[in-house]
């Protein structure tokens, strides 16, 4: 428990850092008000808006452990937002919306694992296809035209509220808490890091290594098809051209600012749904200090070059020995050595 | 003296790599540094090479303070190193690799015809006659090794370090390389040679300094020393007599019952069919040169290739090992040769590196609990005497002995009945050595067989009831109880009966 505390520390105190900044521009940033049975507030809305990276960010954290990437996700929002609208306007109800959608996330996932997997592309050039190719497909579906839909219910999977929460806020905690659950609780944790370390190794030791990695491409099509959902159902709409675009770069970025290594290995989901708040917190607190909106990229882009900076593993070996340093002076004799 | 190191200290984490170590190096001669694996051998060429930054003490060198924080500035102030691993690039040529850096230029270009003739120069005296236009790849290791050595003499020229130069030469390059090795020493340079090959170090070292658990144990002229004086400072304690107790054991093999029969197993290009029966608690050795289908053999056993022709059965009917996965079902166990590619997971600890087999066959749903973890890790640390600060340690962090312990711990996790060891004792010092020799007939008397590999016949004789002899990917000949000697195997491995040559005419 402590091990995994110290492990979202450096991601805590960064936001924390950056709640404090913005509320230096904006002082009512951290208020919240409670009206007709709903939160709001900026902090409200950072959760809320954050909604699709986080979960973006969970997926593709399991596909970065296995050193891989997944740049599809995306475009797969597209596709399965537009399954969702073409679903809920051809009268199938919103449990068929719900379960085509998912179902097409976990294709796309399937897709993408199995050119990985059993093909043996590189991961990052495997997704590409389906990064490239999926709009087209998500427009084929929508026949071109931006699919609007009036279904409340499936709405209120986008902009409702649950005991004054926003639903969006409540999946994607959802999501990442089950996840951490699944990989930690079970040992596909421990299995998706060993393929990702040593691939050759982990298979000689019986780990089922193709079927794996499928799962994991699988995970992040499943939690993109999520993030689909929230967001047609936040417009009412399907767009092709735009549902999540360049949202696979901020879900990496998430990820990275997670500190989970592009190389694979050692992940926590928990450091990378924290990440996609950072980043939120940076748009959301950009827009709140009142800067003039052609500064929002610049500001963003230093920001995020901080944090990257403060946390690159260079400077962790001068912030080690800073801290060794303060201990050693804390305690002026160094306890012997027992096993020498 | 040329270099000189005073009470030079170096911490990691939980470990004391080095403490308080001197040693020096005169102009002019070949000084060996030997120990075991975990002895800090390589850590201090790291903290010579500016690799790491030492924690305590001095280095000087020509009687001047140096502290080298990068491997560029150690080569600059005149030490440089060849490694195992050539440290050059194949893809580019000779001259280019020779040149790397300070080509020489003409208006701004690369000007190629004087980059070739100062590699010429460069290679002129290491009795190399090759074409510095071609690709250093096209050449062999000990060409690469020479290139390498020529290399850092130029740049550097006083100190030269080879870390464990003849690990993949054979006989011949190995003269060839210690005649260039001589040829610098006597130009004056001063020389440090790694080797975990005592013949070597006697051959060519002038003096000779032991480590031991990061501490200098004693420094002496290769000459005055004898070889059981030098392993007693190595280890510390009397070698282990695993030869003369498994010589006991021959005469019970054969009423041993049969565990397993691989009848034709084979694949084209791979190994030629073969039979092979093993008894239960059993040990089998694979002899043969490097390319003779040992491992290859392994690999077919253990499903890493898929056999194409023949079966396998034991006394319940018939084994399938087409996968790895199927061949841990059926109870083999396989420590791959390559240790740090297909062995262990670097950065899993020990403790998930022991369970990872165990657990990768209970499947993801039933995970080991964590006490149960915690205690089979503590119990192969303990019984296989795995030397690290804890369990949780990252296995990457162990050294190479200690690594291999670890595999195999994973394996007798498992309790296979058939385990296949490729070359265990593969880069790992005398110590280890033998303790690992001492664990394969430990775990034979519980009635494990076991399939080893190893290019050291000495090795393979003192553990193996039986050795099959590979030549050409064919398993030629079985040597059984009076034959498994050396000179009968080398003769085996030698022999030039036409038979595979016919053979051969005859497939096309």
């Amino acid at each position: 428990m402590k091990r995994a505390f110290l492990r979202v520390l450096p991601q805590l105190l960064t936001l924390a850092a950056l709640i404090a900044l913005v509320t230096l521009f904006f002082p009512q940033f951290l208020s919240v008000d409670y009206q007709a049975g709903r939160l709001s507030g900026p902090v409200i809305d950072v959760l809320k808006r954050g909604a699709p990276v986080a979960l973006l960010a969970v997926g593709m954290t399991l596909v970065i452990a296995t050193r891989g990437i997944d740049l599809s996700v995306g475009t797969v929002m597209a596709i399965t937002g537009a399954v969702a609208a073409w679903t809920i306007s051809a009268g199938w109800g919103v449990g068929a919306a719900i379960i085509l959608a998912l179902a097409a996330g976990i294709a796309c996932g399937v897709w993408n694992g199995c050119l990985v997997a059993i093909f043996g592309i590189q991961p990052i050039v495997a997704t590409l296809i389906l990064m490239t190719s999926g709009r087209g497909i998500a427009q084929l579906i929508t026949e071109g035209r931006i699919l609007t839909f009036t279904d409340p219910a499936f709405a209120w999977l986008g902009s409702g509220t649950l005991l004054g929460i926003p639903v969006p806020t409540i999946l994607w905690i959802v999501a990442a808490i089950a996840t951490v659950v699944l990989m930690r609780r079970t040992a596909l944790g421990l299995l998706v890091e060993a393929i990702g370390i040593n691939r050759a190794a982990s298979a000689l030791a019986g780990v089922n290594a193709s079927v794996l990695l499928i799962a994991v491409y699988m995970a992040s099509g499943l939690c993109a098809a999520l993030a689909g959902i929230i967001a047609t159902a936040d417009i009412r709409g399907a767009d092709a051209n735009n549902a999540g675009l360049w949202l696979e770069l901020d879900a990496i970025l998430a990820v990275v600012i997670g500190g989970n290594s592009l190389l694979g290995g050692r992940f926590s989901v928990a450091a990378s749904v924290l990440g996609a708040m950072i980043i939120q917190t940076i748009d959301t607190g950009i827009l709140l200090a009142g800067f003039p909106s052609e500064y929002n990229l610049v500001i963003k882009a230093a920001l995020v070059l901080v944090i990257l900076v403060l946390q690159s593993p260079n400077l962790a070996d001068h912030w080690h020995f800073v801290r060794e340093n303060v201990r050693r002076r804390r305690e002026p004799e160094p306890s012997p050595d027992v096993k020498s | 003296m040329l270099l000189s190191i005073r009470d030079l200290s170096k911490s990691f984490p939980g470990t004391r790599a080095l403490d308080g170590v001197d040693f020096d190096l005169r102009a002019g001669e070949v000084h060996a540094l030997l120990g075991e694996n975990g002895a800090g051998k390589s850590t201090l060429i790291k903290c010579l090479t500016g690799a790491y930054r030492r924690d305590a003490g001095e280095i000087r060198l020509d009687g001047e303070k140096i502290s080298p924080s990068s491997t560029s500035e150690a080569q600059e102030l005149g030490i440089g190193t060849v490694y195992q691993e050539v440290n050059l690039l194949p893809n580019l040529t000779v001259a280019q690799n020779l040149t790397f850096g300070r080509e020489p230029r003409r208006f701004g270009m690369v000007d190629g015809k004087a980059q070739r003739e100062l590699a010429r120069e460069m290679l002129d005296g290491y009795g190399l006659d090759i074409d510095v236009g071609r690709d250093l790849g096209a050449y062999s290791v000990a060409v690469r090794q020479i290139v390498a050595i020529a290399r850092a003499v130029a740049l550097s020229g006083k100190v030269l370090i080879l870390d464990e130069p003849t690990a993949s030469l054979d006989a011949a390059e190995v003269r060839m390389l210690f005649d260039v090795i001589r040829d610098l020493r006597d130009r004056g340079l001063g020389i440090i040679f790694v080797s975990h090959f005592l013949d070597q170090v006697f051959a060519l070292c002038d003096r000779l300094t032991v480590l031991r658990n990061g501490r200098k144990i004693t420094t002496e002229t290769t000459a005055d020393l004898d070889r059981v004086k030098l392993i007693e400072h190595m280890l510390g304690h009397e070698l282990d007599r695993a030869s003369e107790e498994a010589a006991t054991t021959d005469s019970v093999a054969d009423d041993r019952p049969e565990l397993l029969r691989f009848e034709g197993i084979g694949r084209a290009g791979v190994v030629e069919p073969f039979d092979l029966t093993i008894r239960k608690g059993e040990v089998i050795g694979l002899a043969g040169l490097l390319g003779s289908g040992r491992t290859e053999t392994a690999e077919l056993m253990f499903g890493v290739r898929t056999p194409q022709t023949g079966k396998t059965r034991d006394a319940d009917g018939p084994v399938s090992h087409a996968t790895p996965r199927e061949a841990i079902a059926a109870g083999f166990g396989f420590a791959p040769e390559d240790r740090k590619t297909h062995g262990i997971i670097a950065d899993l600890s020990v403790r998930e590196n022991i369970i990872l087999a165990m657990q990768a066959h209970r499947g993801w749903t039933r995970p080991i609990p964590r006490a149960e973890q915690d205690a089979i890790a503590e119990d192969y640390i303990a019984k296989l005497d795995i030397r690290t600060s804890d369990a949780d340690k990252p296995v990457g962090d162990l050294s190479g002995g200690n690594q291999q312990k670890v595999v195999l711990a994973r394996w007798l996790a498992m309790n296979p009945r058939y385990l296949i060891l490729d070359e265990p004792t593969r880069g790992i010092d005398v110590g280890a050595h033998a303790e690992i020799l001492r664990l394969i007939q430990e775990i034979t008397e519980e009635g494990m067989s076991i399939l080893v590999i190893s290019s050291e016949l000495d090795e393979l004789i003192a553990v193996v009831d039986r050795v099959i002899v590979l030549r050409d990917r064919k398993h030629m000949r079985e040597l059984t109880g009076e034959e498994v000697a050396t000179d009968a195997i080398v003769r085996a491995i030698a022999s030039s009966d036409h038979a595979p040559d016919a053979a051969r005419d005859h497939a096309r």
